[in-house]
């Protein structure tokens, strides 16, 4: 009964992989049969994950020995509160996915649920992961289904931003393996446990290539996190996926954020000798650029979509910015952050599609163009009165929502978790200009947010140009809800998510106990 | 020499596949990738030390001098980095008809410059 935390460990990478294998042999007709599988895999995974959060939360990190070999020589996976909680994450957005995907999407395509289980493998696998090249083995299987999933439901558009898409992530796969060559070509190793002890005392020969190593590192990491300037393949690939893919593919950005924080903080910690405190300058500016580049995206974003991705990609920057910062208590808050956002991207993702379907293409557009250039067009055409049926409410509701989320206005989460890295942020004497430009940034970002979901919410929802009919299904909008729900939760329980979350960002910038609790 | 000729050639391979990764016809960027990967997967095997007559083995009997053994572990790790590669590429050409066929075009943008 002991040894049942140990093996919990491994569970949220086993068991996708086991249902996506069944799934595959399911035949493509038999949805029903398809449709439990997943369901109950994923209901599975959902507590295997909320018990890992709560194993996780004990303190000391939970190792997983596969084949039981001593850690510097095995494979290790490694749960602490930061793993647990992005898997729960990956998890509650997998669900949500798949519910959506149950009302029409994965009749758009054959083998959608399989790809969903080996993404989510993939995205745990990432998570848990405590060696450097099964970390790229995970990027790889999470990479092969997001292809899949992106190019699920097919059509021009689709294929031409897979095209890049894919070429992008292969280029950036190919960075992460050479800089996990030169690593390892110094140090010998490649769990990183063992490399955070290694590292710091690399000779200072050496030095620089185990330093161009890490860069090169986390450039592919980077690009996978669509920090600016790496970034511009993002917006046209997320908004030519198919909504549940979407969602999903927020929680991919996540992925490199995560590995990011990871692999520096531990490599380059506090305690990392000659090259402590090595790129977080790089972090910090590479963070208040792809804020500024995503709050600007947001301003001017003329569709859904768009406005969608460069929220993400606001996100990412706000938490990298933080995490540059390096205090556990921006971290901290930033991590709260992280998970805040994914939650309202992810709605967003959907909800659009719902959006989208009871307009006609292109009106975000023409609605655009006719205020900015005073076409006389709307005053002749007949007053629409508005009747709004229920559906279309509860739309309107959750994209109120979700903007609220994204902009950080309280009373949903965002705001908890802006507030809270700007009292962390404005905390040390004297404070540091880079402290005050991401202050500035995140208010302006806010600012921005609430803009442009005002100018899209009012075009859409109270001054149509047509008149509207959506249809949409329970299985529809239960997950926008079921995520919103999280949410709203996680504002509720704000003190007992932000104690544990600080907790995990204690653990990144002091990796001591994380090191420790690998090599014993 | 022998370490000279091979930083040489990974250096060819990775200067070509990125001349061609930025070309603009698809198919010029699938050769490329698979130029750099080979370039990738040379460097990968060169990090554990290039040394000939160098099994990656123990032989049985006392424990040997470890300098010399050929180091196992990038061989290892080549090799699965190989697969991988291999794998994407063949997704990709896939990916690659497809878009041609959809766009008439083999143009990486799916239209040709004006």
């Amino acid at each position: 009964m002991n040894a049942w935390p140990q093996h919990l460990v491994v569970v949220p990478v086993v068991l996708p992989l086991v249902a996506a294998a069944v799934l595959l042999a399911i035949d493509e007709q038999r949805r029903a049969l398809k449709r439990t599988v997943a369901f109950v895999c994923l209901v599975a995974l959902l507590v295997a994950a909320l018990a890992l959060v709560q194993a996780a939360g004990e303190g000391a990190p939970l190792v997983y020995r596969v084949g039981g070999w001593p850690a510097p020589f095995g494979i290790v996976l490694v749960a602490d509160r930061l793993s647990a909680v992005m898997v729960l994450l990956a998890t509650v957005l997998g669900l949500a996915a798949f519910l959506f995907a149950c009302a029409r999407w994965d009749r758009a395509g054959p083998r959608f649920h399989s790809l969903l289980q080996i993404l989510l493998m993939g995205v745990n696998g990432a998570f848990l992961t405590g060696d450097l090249f099964n970390l790229f083995v995970f990027f790889e299987v999470l990479l092969a289904a997001s292809y899949g999933l992106a190019l699920h439901g097919s059509g021009a558009a689709r294929v031409q931003a897979s095209l890049h898409y894919i070429v992008v992530n292969l280029t950036a796969s190919l960075l992460f393996l050479i800089g996990a060559a030169l690593i390892y070509g110094v140090t010998g190793t490649l769990n990183l446990a063992d490399l955070g002890v290694r590292i710091p005392a690399v000779a200072a020969a050496d030095r620089g290539l185990v330093e161009a190593g890490a860069a090169i590192l986390a450039v592919a990491f980077l690009v996978k996190a669509g920090t600016w300037p790496l970034c511009f393949w993002l917006p046209r690939s997320y908004g030519a996926a198919c909504a549940p893919a979407a969602a999903l593919f927020a929680i991919l950005t996540k992925v490199g954020i995560y590995a990011v924080l990871r692999v520096l903080l531990l490599f380059f910690g506090p305690a990392g000798g000659e090259s402590a405190g090595f790129a977080r300058d790089c972090l910090t500016i590479g963070g208040l650029l792809t804020l500024a580049f995503g709050a600007i995206g947001v301003f001017g974003a003329q569709e859904l979509s768009r406005l969608a991705a460069f929220s993400l990609i606001a996100s990412c920057g706000t938490v990298l910015a933080a995490v540059g910062a390096g205090q556990a208590a921006v971290s901290g808050a930033a991590l709260y952050y992280l998970v805040a956002s994914t939650l309202g991207v992810s709605a967003l993702f959907l909800l659009i599609e719902l959006i989208e379907r009871g307009r006609a293409p292109g009106a975000d557009m023409l609605a655009i163009t006719a205020e900015a250039f005073g076409s006389a067009e709307r005053e002749e055409r007949e007053e629409i009165g508005v009747v709004i049926p229920a559906t279309w409410a509860v739309l309107g509701l959750s994209f109120v929502a979700c903007a609220l989320l994204l902009a950080g206005l309280p009373p949903l989460p965002g705001f908890v978790a802006k507030l809270a890295m700007l009292d962390a942020l404005l905390r040390p004497q004297p404070i540091a200009s880079s402290s005050w430009m991401l202050l500035a940034l995140l208010m302006f970002s806010g600012l921005a947010t609430v803009v442009a979901a005002g100018r899209t919410g009012v075009r859409i929802f109270w001054a149509p140009e047509q008149p509207m009919s959506a249809r949409v299904s329970v299985l529809e909008i239960l997950p926008i809800l079921m995520l919103l729900g999280v949410g709203v939760a996680l504002a509720f329980e704000a003190g007992a998510a932000m104690r544990y979350l600080d907790a995990a960002a204690q653990v990144l910038h002091a990796p001591g106990g994380y090191i420790d609790g690998v090599l014993r | 020499m022998y370490e000279l000729v091979v930083a040489l050639a990974i250096g060819v391979l990775a200067a070509c596949g990125t001349w061609l990764l930025l070309r603009p016809r698809s198919f010029q960027v699938v050769m490329g990738l698979s130029l750099l990967s080979y370039a990738v997967n040379l460097f990968i095997f060169c990090m554990g030390g290039l040394r000939s007559h160098a099994a990656p083995i123990v032989p049985a009997g006392p424990p040997p001098d470890p300098s010399l053994l050929a180091d196992p572990l990038p061989q290892a790790l080549v090799l699965t980095a190989i697969v991988i590669s291999f794998a994407m590429t063949a997704l990709l050409l896939v990916v690659l008809l497809v878009a041609r066929g959809l766009a008439g075009t083999d143009h990486v943008d799916g239209r040709e410059d004006e």
